[in-house]
């Protein structure tokens, strides 16, 4: 039973911190993807320093992502990894370039303009990558003997190239909503305007993704629309639709946390409906959680760790950004 | 066969490279941090404002160098998976947990509070802008700890079982974390963090010194570096004899390589200062040796018998020549900075510290060394670990990704590429700031940024008038 339990658990820590990652990585890369649409000067400026506080904290999540894979579902981290070689190191590289630029254009006034295109191509790259592994994760990794038996391009398809570009969007989306929370002024009004062409552009891309997803195999189809699950599954898409109504609604009013907040929604529900497609599988289309597991002993030994520090994480995580509460560049006029 | 031997390579070619770059930073950081809270700590303490200032002259830099072990480090987790899919298979379980560990208790600790330490010290007050500081000094201290306990369990394993799928089970955790070497190589690696900390901070000291001899500040960081080392120095050789005699007991080839003994003595061995060891001879060229030196070094007595490669099938050596001279760099410059704490405290006893241009000139030269013995200590341990990942237990060969060696080549350039152009111009900036004299009312990195912690873009004194 404990088998059982113990890797259904950790299933659920790991995605809770790549969903952790998505969306508080994903407002920084969204800000950098949409960085040629910010002109150079004060609102950049404000845009950059909206998240230079918080853009290590956010990134930290990737790297529980890939270690608690490599301590929990060993198996599944090596075989991933390997099928999905180039696309995680250009990920890599691009988010070195897109995290030295937080320092580097402040200290070299000279060459700002380069450490911005670093910072704004880093961010696509990253994004479009990491959409690009879920899309080649989604239709399914061939593994023999333990280790990945495919080719170094298996992963290119239509389909995963479609998600990459869906992210984007998707993250880009984050960004300016982010920023509406954050700025004031021209960069908020910009803001408005971008999120709202963003917005429809996001609610296309997951109609598109998730569309495409069924015909992937049939099992994904199974999972959607095999009664009477698909009571339950309805209510995905359904929810989806009204926090777009929400959205879009904000935007007109002009609110200033709706936006993102209802984009964040969006985002939960997309990865409950990723949740709903892959569950049980960690490498579709055959390893399971339970195939790809670390032995009960190191599970075991971790869980302690997850469940102590993951809520002493969030509450100095949330501390941070107390901290740095507010309109960004507020204060300095009081 | 050859072309997977290429790609295994070529695997080991791109992870050395990379954790060379990304072991730059934190050899650093680590004592930085620890720089930093003592300053925040004497400034808090005495309410001198010298300190204040050398605490954000080196705040900036700080944030420049963890900035990029952030991004070298994120890196290495991923670089597992991608070029040693098997090793992170069998491993996984033991190295994997412990790694983990040191994601949740170190690197959110330190990224959590880093932003407040560079940016909130407006926002948040003195005290709990000082527990940021020590929260990011404590956080790299952790981990350190974590990645060095999983890096003596793959040298020295101990409390492990074999599944039947060949992966490793972990069967007592307390074995692993605290497995034979780790302590020593805890102590070893944390001493030479600090080492190299203080060598780079007494360099930028001395240089400051030659020029304007009556700087406070520049007098201020020279003397705690120099002292610092005066300590560290000493305790550093003792602990890397005892590390060494470690290495002898659980990992007798390495030793064997690292001394270059093609041969066993069994009347006292001797210490070879220089040569070039030919692995295919099996013997050492143009050796110079200094006789039943290694004896004594190793055994404590002249005449003690120590075994030699020739004991050991040619199948399980590792590189000599690499060892053997990556060893006698390391052991080289140890001395040098022996001799600069020697030297350093010589001045201090005479009332010379701030006015000898020779030891300031030593002191300047010295500035990289901790950078070069921290490497070359590394590429000690880890290619005298071969031909092994997992130490007499799992082969290096068998643990590299299924890959093509195209695509490792393309990587391995593209990190090159990358790698010079990013941590270059990182480290020309850090340069760049290390070359302004530290002054009185130092601002610290949110200065340098029109806005962060307070302030809209073009009011930096607005909003420090109206904090």
């Amino acid at each position: 039973m404990v088998a059982f339990d113990l890797p259904t658990i950790w299933a659920f820590i790991i995605a809770f911190a790549i969903f952790a990652y998505v969306v508080m990585d994903g407002f920084d890369l969204g800000i950098g993807i949409l960085f040629s649409w910010i002109p150079t000067g004060r609102e950049r400026d404000t845009a950059m320093n909206s998240i230079a506080p918080v853009w290590d904290g956010n990134e930290t999540w990737l790297v529980l992502g890939g270690g608690g894979l490599l301590a929990a579902f060993p198996l599944a981290y090596g075989t991933i990894l390997s099928a999905l070689y180039a696309p995680i190191v250009a990920m890599l590289l691009a988010l070195i370039f897109r995290g030295v630029a937080f320092e580097f254009r402040w200290r070299d006034p000279g060459h700002r303009a380069w450490w911005d295109i670093a910072f704004s191509l880093g961010s696509i790259v990253a994004a479009f990558a990491q959409g690009v592994t879920l899309g080649a994760l989604l239709q399914g990794i061939a593994v023999d003997n333990r280790v990945y038996a495919g080719g170094w391009f298996d992963w290119l398809t239509p389909f995963s190239a479609l998600v990459g570009l869906c992210l984007i969007v998707a993250y880009a989306l984050l960004g300016a909503t982010w920023l509406i929370m954050k700025s004031e002024g021209t960069l908020q009004v910009r803001c408005y305007r971008l999120a709202f062409g963003l917005g429809i552009g996001t609610i296309l891309a997951i109609a598109a993704v998730s569309l495409a997803t069924p015909f992937l195999s049939a099992v994904y189809w199974q999972r959607w629309f095999a009664w009477p699950q698909v009571l339950f599954t309805a209510q995905v898409p359904l929810l989806v639709t009204i926090a777009a109504v929400v959205f879009f609604a904000s935007l007109m009013r002009r609110h200033h946390y709706t936006p993102f907040l209802m984009t964040l929604l969006i985002f939960t529900l997309s990865l409950a409906g990723l949740g709903i497609s892959l569950f049980p599988y960690v490498v579709p289309p055959k390893i399971s959680i339970w195939d790809a597991a670390a032995p009960v002993a190191s599970l075991k030994f971790m869980l302690p760790g997850a469940l102590v520090m993951v809520p002493i994480i969030l509450a100095y995580t949330g501390y941070s950004y107390w901290v740095f509460r507010g309109k960004t560049g507020h204060e300095g006029y009081h | 066969m050859l072309e997977a031997f290429d790609a295994t390579l070529l695997a080991r070619l791109q992870f050395a490279f990379t954790v060379s770059f990304h072991f730059i930073f934190p050899s650093f950081t680590i004592g930085l941090a620890s720089y930093l809270a003592v300053l925040e700590a004497l400034w808090l303490w005495t309410g001198r404002s010298v300190y204040l200032d050398l605490f954000k002259y080196w705040l900036k830099i700080f944030a420049l160098s963890f900035g990029m072990g952030v991004v070298s480090g994120i890196v290495m987790s991923y670089q597992f998976g991608t070029n040693w899919a098997v090793f992170s298979d069998r491993a996984g379980p033991i190295v994997g947990p412990l790694m983990a560990y040191e994601v949740l208790t170190a690197f959110f600790l330190e990224a959590g509070f880093l932003g407040v330490m560079l940016f909130g010290m407006n926002r948040v007050g003195r005290t709990l802008h000082f527990v940021a500081t020590l929260a990011v000094a404590v956080g790299t201290f952790i981990s350190a700890f974590w990645i060095l306990s999983a890096n003596s369990w793959m040298q020295t394993p101990t409390g492990y079982a074999m599944a039947a799928n060949g992966q490793f089970l972990p069967a007592d955790w307390l074995a692993i974390i605290f497995n034979p070497s780790f302590p020593y190589r805890l102590v070893h690696t944390v001493f030479a963090a600090y080492l190299t900390t203080a060598l780079v901070v007494g360099a930028v000291g001395a240089w400051h010194l030659l020029r304007e001899s009556s700087n406070d500040g520049a007098r201020t960081m020279f003397s705690m570096a120099m002292g610092m080392i005066t300590v560290v120095a000493p305790l550093q050789i003792l602990a890397g004899d005892q590390h060494g005699l470690n290495t002898l007991e659980h990992q007798p080839v390495k030793v064997m390589a690292m001394e270059g003994h093609f041969k066993s003595y069994d009347n006292g061995a001797p210490l070879v200062l220089f040569a070039w060891p030919d692995m295919a001879q099996a013997k050492n060229l143009y050796a110079i040796e200094i006789p039943k030196g290694s004896s004594l070094i190793l055994k404590h007595s002249l005449d003690a018998p120590l075994k030699g490669l020739d004991t050991v099938d040619r199948k399980d050596w590792p590189p000599v020549p690499i060892v053997f001279w990556a060893f006698r760099i390391m052991v080289g410059l140890g001395t040098l900075m022996l001799l600069l704490a020697v030297v350093s405290l010589w001045a201090r006893v005479r009332h010379g510290l701030y006015d000898w241009p020779l030891l300031h000139r030593f002191a300047i030269a010295m500035g990289p060394a901790g950078f070069v013995a921290v490497i070359a200590g590394w590429v000690t341990t880890e290619v005298g670990r071969q031909p092994y990942t997992v130490h007499g237990l799992l082969r290096t060969a068998d643990s590299v990704s299924p890959l093509q060696a195209p695509a490792v080549a393309v990587s391995l350039l593209a990190f090159i590429v990358v790698y010079f152009i990013v941590f270059g111009a990182g480290v020309l900036y850090i340069l760049r700031l290390m070359s302004q004299s530290p002054r009185r009312g130092e601002q610290g990195p949110e200065r340098g940024h029109p806005v962060r912690a307070a302030g809209i873009t073009p009011a930096p004194q607005v909003s420090e008038g109206g904090n």
